[in-house]
């Protein structure tokens, strides 16, 4: 039982993360039909921006704030300027090869810009063990939740209590009404984009404490997004949500209990599952479809 | 395929005949590669570039036909027998594989598609008694067939040719029959395909396992190639830079995955005095070409024929 809440604390801390990068994922499809492949190299890279950051001598809290900056220009603006807009008159498939080429190019210049061996990467707070009950829970997982929950509800307040949140809301489920209702929508979907940058510099700076700053982190980061993405429903925020902390959650608890060495199949036959039995996704809206 | 095309075609078959002739080792070992890849590649253009069904699973199809082979010649069976069980094992891997793709299209088909590799990678890992894990199989054999020893370097490269060239005739002829037909219409309209009386269900399944035994065949020659084989060389990577490929030399085009074999197995030794920047430099390329020309190489070849054309036509008319 003990075991069963240390693992769970750190499933759920995992999951968070998970939901943030589904998240982001689920944002940039909503409104711009982007499938970014590179999603998770987009949450590779801010790390070794805040460890350059810190080379050059700045203290952890203000590197902090330049990664989720600089992950906004490159991984918002510039992805979007560059990358997206000159592709989105070609379709959904042109776009996915071109950010499949965009991930092996980001993992190929942090390993050859910055280093191919795993960075260590300081913690938000110091570890410390506490004692509940008989478990051990570490501050660090109970940090990680914490920022991810915060950051959670903020998205949320964002998205239904303000009004460019609701004006994002609109662009995604409907451009074209929303465009005659004026709605900016070009703006809007700029907004998203730099959402994005925002939550995956996020995750970065949470998850890689934990994991090491390594240029392949993207690999299984960003399949864990999918597939929390397409459990949860492709098509909403808190489906995204959902689908990251099942996901999380199963990860810790299967490895413990099934197999680690199979740690990895468990998501991949759950998604298959959830694909051929509910496409949608848990939460999913069924996507009405144009002949 | 004007006169024109042909003759192209003609000049680089005997190309790659003499090629061998001039290379040292490691040359006909890069071209060799380059067949191989070839082979995949054109299986992955059928699934993708004529059926329209995105695969992240032909690296997978490839790992599974090297394995195949690799665990059966040790066990004295022929390599003709063995070459076969791999791409009649992939087939019907690939048939099952499809029915996912009758449910779900584009990205969903993607991810399902990501997913299966990623399990086969995990298996061909995990299961030691089988696979001997992650130290690989070593020493796959190079066959005699009928006397002619394919040990050498260059014997194996014909052998590797010769498959390359009877599977492309026969991929040429399938095309021009009414499954090629069917295919080009599952990509271009499948609702209008269905109720022209198109066993669409059929055909989709078709073009993926067809897609896979050409994965298995490529495989098969793989492992007896590089006679070392482990399950890394099959992870996801080699599944996505197939696609590449096959995108790179142009998708839904014949000769599409020729070029773009040739440009995966040549650019990283031209470029090698980037050193290590080869593959950003790569990369970096694709992502302009898709934003410029999604039709690849040979359709901007193409695209630059016509210009010179009209071109030419213009220049006759003014006088």
């Amino acid at each position: 039982m003990a075991s069963f809440i240390q693992l769970l604390v750190s499933g759920l801390a995992t999951g968070a993360i998970y939901a943030l990068i589904a998240v982001g994922f689920t944002l940039l499809w909503q409104t711009s039909q982007t499938i970014n492949f590179a999603q998770g190299e987009f949450v590779m890279l801010p790390a070794f921006f805040v460890l350059a950051a810190m080379n050059a001598g700045a203290p952890f809290w203000m590197a902090g704030l330049i990664g989720i900056a600089l992950s906004i220009l490159i991984l918002g603006i510039l992805f979007k300027v560059i990358i997206v807009d000159p592709m989105l008159k070609y379709g959904v498939l042109p776009l996915v090869i071109s950010t499949i080429a965009l991930s092996l190019f980001l993992k190929e210049s942090a390993k050859d810009l910055y280093s191919s061996q795993a960075q260590p990467f300081p913690a938000l707070v110091p570890a410390v063990d506490i004692h509940v009950f008989d478990a051990v829970v570490s501050t660090q997982s109970l940090a990680v939740l914490a920022v991810a929950i915060v950051t959670v509800v903020a998205l949320n307040l964002l998205l239904n209590s303000t009004r460019v949140g609701r004006q994002m809301q609109a662009t995604a489920q409907n451009p074209t009404l929303a465009r005659i209702l004026g709605v900016p929508v070009k703006r809007m979907v700029l907004y998203t984009f730099l959402l994005n940058a925002v939550l995956v510099a996020i995750a970065s700076i949470l998850i890689s404490p934990i994991y090491l700053a390594k240029f392949t982190n993207g690999e299984t980061l960003g399949i864990a997004a999918f597939i929390a993405a397409i459990i949860g429903g492709f098509n909403q925020v808190r489906g995204a949500i959902l689908g990251g902390v099942i996901l999380g959650v199963l990860d810790n608890l299967s490895a413990a209990y099934i197999s680690s060495q199979y740690r990895g199949a468990l998501p991949l036959i759950i998604l298959i599952i959830v694909i051929l039995l509910r496409p949608q996704g848990l939460l999913g809206r069924v996507e009405e479809r144009s002949v | 395929m004007t006169r024109f095309g042909w003759l192209l075609v003609a000049l680089a078959a005997v190309a790659a005949v003499a090629a061998p002739f001039f290379l040292k080792p490691f040359g006909i070992f890069l071209i060799s590669t380059w067949v191989v890849q070839t082979i995949a590649a054109i299986g992955l253009n059928l699934t993708l570039g004529y059926a329209g069904q995105i695969s992240l699973a032909q690296g997978a199809f490839v790992g599974i036909g090297a394995y195949t082979v690799a665990l059966l010649t040790p066990l004295g069976v022929p390599f003709l027998v063995a070459f076969a069980a791999a791409g009649l094992l992939c087939f019907a891997v690939g048939w099952v594989l499809g029915y996912p793709a009758l449910r779900v299209q584009h990205h969903y088909l993607a991810f399902v598609t990501l997913a299966f590799t990623t399990l086969v990678f995990l298996v061909l890992r995990n299961e030691e008694w089988l696979t001997n894990g992650i130290y690989g199989i070593t020493g796959t054999p190079r066959p005699n067939l009928f006397g002619w020893k394919t040990g050498g370097a260059r014997d194996f490269y014909f052998l590797c040719l010769g498959v390359l060239a009877l599977l492309s005739v026969a991929t040429w002829w399938m095309l021009r029959s009414p499954w090629g037909r069917a295919f080009v219409a599952l990509r271009e309209n499948p609702i209008r395909a269905l109720s022209l009386g198109l066993d669409t269900r059929r055909y989709t399944l078709m073009a993926f396992a067809i897609g896979s035994s050409l994965g298995g065949f490529a495989g098969a020659l793989y492992a007896p190639l590089v006679q070392f084989i482990e399950p890394n060389s099959f992870s996801l990577g080699l599944s996505f830079n197939l696609l590449l490929m096959v995108i790179v030399g142009g998708s839904g085009n014949f000769f599409g995955p020729f070029v773009g074999a040739l440009i995966a197995v040549l650019l990283p030794e031209w470029l090698r005095i980037t050193q290590g920047y080869y593959l950003i430099v790569y990369a970096a390329a694709v992502m302009v070409m898709m934003a410029f020309c999604p039709a690849g190489v040979l359709g901007l070849a193409e695209r630059a024929v016509l210009l010179l054309r009209r071109g030419s036509k213009v220049a006759g008319a003014i006088p």
